[in-house]
Parts: structure tokens; C-alpha cells; sequence
């Protein structure tokens, strides 16, 4: 080693040093605590190793100490897989409109377009739910609306469904969907949208062979920056879902607090990390193989 | 008669409104005949552009029609225009292989598979990339990009091919190399080229006809020669070569009119640069290669040589008439044509009636 490398490389290590061990040890914690035996009130044994935590994932302990296939948290998990890509799906309907019509503005509205739509993030998550109960509860202000509107007279019914969850997750990421797919769009020649027309694609081909190709990467980003905040969210499926459509994070609150079972929880943290690892490989191995061409 | 592959009759294109409003385009008329190359020269801000945008229909015009071959194109979106551009800076897909992009208004027009294969073996051919069809255009080099968007272009046999400065990128030796490139394809595939350029060598060499233009108007439309020995307005003389303006009075007018300089002396007219009426102001224009300079003392206009300038295949002598106007002369290295004059030396510049150009403004 040099030593100028060696000095850049004192410079760099206490970054590397700080995020390593802010990563690297509450993971290591968690992974420890998932193979300890639960405390009888709470907390764990820190000197009783098992791998119960992981086998209660998928199976009861009968009385006869036989294990019985439980679906129960697999279901909850498949829950929570469905109602990201939902959300997902729902934000990327939102968010590609949004973000085209922002990348063809001018240079001047364009950053107050972004302005704003970072703005719902500046207010607490808590007071943005809240909002939400009052706009889709019974007698709220969206069954109003659409009894004034003469569209029904029903009692709204979406308050505590997994869809009142779905739409307070999209409205809460859809920044994050947005964003992305504006900065590949933004980045885009205009002169390729004109090429495109020039050779006589219509709107609708133009948008499907040269604007969302280009705009893929910046399309993948968004999904993942939705999906996976999704997965692991808590407060947004607390208040809208009401606890009756339990989500992986409302599970994992609960083993830490009520069901006082932390092994556990930490088995299902790692559980959600694995899947989000997995998006993550998807993703990489789909839009990062490409080469890089200057 | 056939009807022209263009018609623009009364264009304008204002940009923005009231006090901030720039007038684009104003009340430009063309024609521009099929199978010719037509180029519209002139300034950055002229208006070119904006004209051949308007053509290509990705602007549309504040007043005034084009015309395709008789038919009215306004409102028509670029898709259903037949006609195709070169971008300035390409344009080419970048997520598309060279042969994609080369296919891609085939595909979009409904062409079958096979005959959209074999047109993009030609357009390589034309373009002489054989073997690049699976390329993606970030692999390429800008002359090769450039061919790429020519094949692409033309790929769909547009009836008119729209080039805004095409060649503004590319380094010298290969903007020479593709002027010829492009005349030749025009030759070969009979299509109406319009081209936009501020390079008025490029214009002289590649077009059969262009217009001069200047704050959003046309000043003069005509063959190169036409434009280059007879340029009507002060503007396209100066914008295209070099050339000396002389202000003078006309005293006789018609046939053996004469022209009283300020500088002192006379110069006769011929027909054309004469017919003016006796006592009008007017300017003329010179082109440096067409003066003579001769011995002080004779027939002409007396002047002093300032600098001389030695450039290879000719020399220029800048010198200064009796009233203090400039005027350069340009003469041909030919063997033993080469004057041995130095600066501050007296002599007599001769200027033939055919060499006078009277200028409209």
C-alpha cells in the first residue's frame, strides 16, 4: 500500500467504520436474539440457543410436542406481498402519469411540480392517517361527497379493509414512485419523443417503444422504493386496517409488545429482510446487467 | 405542371404573446421543387429552424398553409406527415439495436417482418454500415450515428427528408466527407432533401437551390451561382462570401448608366445594377475576385494598398479608396499573375460593368 493510499484510505475508514457498525451490529443482534429462547415475561435467554422462533414461522408445537403446519403468519405474509404490490401497482398508475406530465413542463414549473409533490412528507405520518380516517370513514367526507354526487347512498364500508390500508400506503409512497421515474424521464432528449412521432409512431406507440422503455429503470426504482416500505410498514395498516388486516409489521410490534415472544420477532424481521433481498437481486440482475455505455 | 414537393405560402410563428412576443417566422413563401436539395442558410435565430419544424409538423404555424404536393398539411401530427427528419443530434433510440432503429418506421407503418429485414440490409448498405445491425447506437462513432440517422430517415421512403444541421457535430474532414455522402444519397434515392445550415460554404457546395434567411424572413431564394454572384440584399452579400459595398449616386440612368461614387469617381452599369432612376442613392456590391488592380494613373478608381496577404492559391490586397472605404481584391497565384505591390503603394482598381451588383437596401 502506497502511502497516499494508505492516507485516503485513514480518511475514508471512519465513514466505513460508523456505517458498518450501525449496520452490521443491530443485524447481528437481531440475528442472536431470533436464536435464543423467549423469556417467560418478555425479553430472552440469553444463554438457551433453539431455532424455535423459526420452526414457529410455519408450525405449531402440539401438546404431544408434534408439529402441525400453522399458515396462519404465512398468510399475513402473503398479505402483506399482495397488498405492496397493490400499492405498488396503484402508485405506478399514479406515479408514471405524474411524472411524464412533470418532465414536459418547463425548466421553472418542473422544480415547483417536485416542491410539491414532496410536500405531504413535510407532515407527520400519524397526521397524514389520521386525515385518512376522516376522509373514508362511515359518514366521512368521501361518502358525502358521493351521495352529493347522487353516486350512492351506501354507507362507504372501506374504513379497516385491507383497501383503506392500500390507499394510505399509496398516498403515503407515492412520492417515492414518482421521483424515479421523473429523473429518468427528465434525462430523456425530447428530440427522441419528436423522433419517434417523426417516424410515425402515434402517442400511444410513442409511449410504449421509446418513452417506457427509457423511463424502465427509473419505473423499477419506484416499484422498490414503494414495495419495500410497503412490506415492512406498521402505522399505515394500524390505523386504516384497524388490526383486523395484520400486516407483517403490525406482527412483528406484536411479538415485541403484546405476545412478549422477541425470538420470534426477530425470525420474522429476517424473514421480511430475505424477501426484500430478494426484490432487490431481482431487480439488479434485470436493469444493472445491461452494460454501461457512456 | 407537377406540383412542388413544398409550398409555403404566408408562414408566420410567433412564439410567446404580447410584449414578449418573437416573431419566429414572418410571412415566409417557398416552393421547393421535387427531387431537389434545398437548403435554408442563414444565422443562428434566423428562423430556419422554426421553418423546418413547421414542415415536419412539430410546430404549427400562427398563420399561413404548407403544402405537400398540392395537399394542405395543416393540423396533420408529424405521424402522418410523409416526411422524415435528421436530427441535429441524431435522435437515435438508445435502446434500440442500429437495425431496430433503422426498422422502426417500417414497424410503424405495418410493414411485414421480411421486407422491414431486407430494407434495413439496404439502408446499411446505402449508408455503407454493413454488419452494424446489431449495434446499439452509444457504440458508434458520431459520423457513424450520423449515417445511422440517415438510414433510419430514409428507411421508410419519405417524400421529403428534413435535415436540420446535421453535420454542425461532426470534426472537418468528416463534415466534407458527408457533404458528399448526402449529396450522393440524394442523387441515388430522388428524395426532396431540405436542408437547414449556417455554413454557407456547406450550402454552396450541396444545393441546387437555397434561400437566405434572416429575422424570420426569406431575402433571396435561388441557385448558389445565382446567390453568389447576384445577391440582392446587402445582407446575403455579406453573409455569403466576402464582398466590398461602395455607396453611390446613380447619374444617367438606362442603358449606359453610370454610377458617381462617394469615394469620387464613376463606374458604369449594365442593364440590370442601371435600372434605377437618375439621382438614387444606391449601394453596390464588389466580390474581391472580380476587381482588377492596374498601374496608378490609369482608367479606374485610385486607391492606396494597406495589407497584403498571402494566402497560397491566391492573395488578398486590402486597400483604401481616395474617401477612406475599404476595398479588397482578391487575385489568382496564377504563374506570373502575382503582383509585387507593397503597402502604401499607389494604385488603380478597375472594376467591369458585369462585376457591379446593385443591392436592394
Amino acid at each position: 500500500m502506497t502511502a497516499a493510499s494508505r492516507k485516503r484510505f485513514l480518511q475514508i475508514a471512519p465513514a466505513v467504520a460508523i456505517i458498518a457498525f450501525f449496520m452490521l451490529a443491530p443485524l447481528g443482534l437481531m440475528a442472536y436474539v431470533s436464536l435464543l429462547q423467549k423469556g417467560v415475561n418478555g425479553g430472552v435467554v440469553w444463554d438457551q440457543h433453539t431455532t424455535e422462533a423459526y420452526v414457529n414461522f410455519i408450525f405449531e408445537r402440539d401438546l404431544d410436542d408434534s408439529l402441525v403446519l400453522n399458515i396462519d403468519y404465512l398468510r399475513i405474509f402473503a398479505r402483506s406481498f399482495g397488498l405492496s404490490l397493490l400499492t405498488a401497482v396503484l402508485a405506478l398508475a399514479i406515479g408514471f402519469p405524474t411524472a411524464l406530465y412533470m418532465a414536459m413542463q418547463p425548466e421553472g414549473r418542473r422544480n415547483l411540480l417536485i416542491f410539491l409533490v414532496t410536500i405531504p412528507f413535510w407532515t407527520n405520518l400519524l397526521v397524514r392517517n389520521y386525515a385518512w380516517i376522516l376522509l373514508l370513514r362511515n359518514g366521512g367526507l368521501v361518502e358525502n361527497l358521493l351521495r352529493w354526487l347522487g353516486v350512492s347512498d351506501q354507507p362507504l364500508g372501506v374504513m379497516y379493509t385491507p383497501i383503506a390500508v392500500s390507499i394510505g400506503l399509496t398516498y403515503s409512497y407515492l412520492p417515492f414512485m414518482v421521483l424515479p421515474i421523473y429523473a429518468s424521464l427528465e434525462k430523456m432528449d425530447s428530440r427522441l419523443i419528436e423522433a419517434a412521432f417523426d417516424l410515425g409512431a402515434d402517442r400511444r406507440r410513442a409511449l410504449t417503444r421509446v418513452i417506457l422503455p427509457l423511463a424502465m429503470p427509473g419505473i423499477a426504482a419506484g416499484c422498490i422504493l414503494v414495495f419495500v416500505p410497503a412490506l415492512g410498514a406498521y402505522v399505515t395498516p394500524e390505523l386504516l386496517g384497524g388490526g383486523k388486516s395484520m400486516m407483517i409489521g403490525n406482527l412483528i410490534q406484536g411479538q415485541f409488545g403484546a405476545a412478549r415472544n422477541w425470538p420470534f420477532g426477530a425470525a420474522l424481521a429476517f424473514a421480511l429482510l430475505a424477501i426484500v433481498l430478494l426484490a432487490m437481486m431481482v431487480y439488479l440482475l434485470r436493469f444493472r446487467r445491461a452494460p454501461a455505455v457512456p | 405542371m407537377q406540383a412542388p414537393a413544398i409550398e409555403a405560402r404566408g408562414l408566420s410563428k410567433t412564439f410567446g404573446a404580447g410584449q414578449d412576443a418573437v416573431h419566429a417566422l414572418d410571412d415566409v413563401s417557398l416552393t421547393i421543387r421535387e427531387n431537389e436539395f434545398f437548403t435554408l442558410l442563414g444565422p443562428s435565430g434566423c428562423g430556419k429552424t422554426t421553418l423546418l419544424r413547421l414542415i415536419g409538423g412539430f410546430e404549427q404555424p400562427s398563420a399561413g398553409d404548407v403544402f405537400l404536393r398540392g395537399q394542405p398539411l395543416t393540423g396533420l401530427p408529424p405521424f402522418k406527415r410523409p416526411i422524415n427528419t435528421v436530427f441535429q443530434s441524431y435522435a437515435l433510440f438508445p435502446h434500440l439495436t442500429v437495425g431496430q432503429n433503422i426498422a422502426f418506421g417500417l414497424e410503424m407503418l405495418g410493414r411485414p417482418k421480411e421486407e422491414r429485414a431486407a430494407r434495413v440490409e439496404q439502408m446499411l448498405a446505402l449508408v455503407k454500415l454493413q454488419g452494424y445491425a446489431n449495434r446499439k447506437p452509444a457504440q458508434l462513432s458520431g459520423g457513424q450515428q450520423q449515417r445511422v440517422a440517415l438510414a433510419r430517415a430514409l428507411a421508410s421512403q419519405p417524400k421529403v427528408l428534413l435535415l436540420d444541421e446535421p453535420l454542425s457535430a461532426l470534426d472537418l474532414k468528416l463534415r466534407k466527407e458527408m457533404q458528399i455522402e448526402l449529396k450522393r444519397l440524394q442523387t441515388e434515392t430522388g428524395i426532396t432533401f431540405v436542408f437547414v445550415t449556417h455554413d454557407q460554404e456547406e450550402a454552396l457546395t450541396m444545393s441546387d437551390r437555397l434561400a437566405v434567411m434572416e429575422a424570420g424572413q426569406i431575402l433571396q431564394i435561388g441557385s448558389p451561382t445565382e446567390i453568389y454572384e447576384h445577391p440582392q440584399r446587402r445582407f446575403v452579400a455579406d453573409f455569403i462570401g466576402e464582398t466590398n459595398f461602395l455607396e453611390a449616386r446613380i447619374e444617367a440612368a438606362g442603358s449606359g448608366a453610370v454610377a458617381r461614387l462617394a469615394c469620387g469617381g464613376a463606374l458604369a452599369l449594365n442593364g440590370h445594377a442601371g435600372a434605377a432612376a437618375s439621382g438614387e442613392p444606391v449601394t453596390l456590391a464588389v466580390r474581391p475576385e472580380r476587381a482588377v488592380i492596374a498601374a496608378a494613373g490609369a482608367e479606374g478608381l485610385p486607391a492606396k494598398v494597406g495589407a497584403v496577404v498571402y494566402l497560397g492559391t491566391d492573395t488578398t490586397y486590402h486597400l483604401t479608396l481616395a474617401d477612406g472605404t475599404p476595398f479588397v481584391v482578391r487575385t489568382q497565384n496564377s504563374a506570373g499573375a502575382r503582383l509585387d505591390l507593397a503597402s502604401g503603394a499607389a494604385v488603380t482598381v478597375q472594376i467591369a460593368p458585369a462585376a457591379i451588383q446593385r443591392l436592394a437596401d
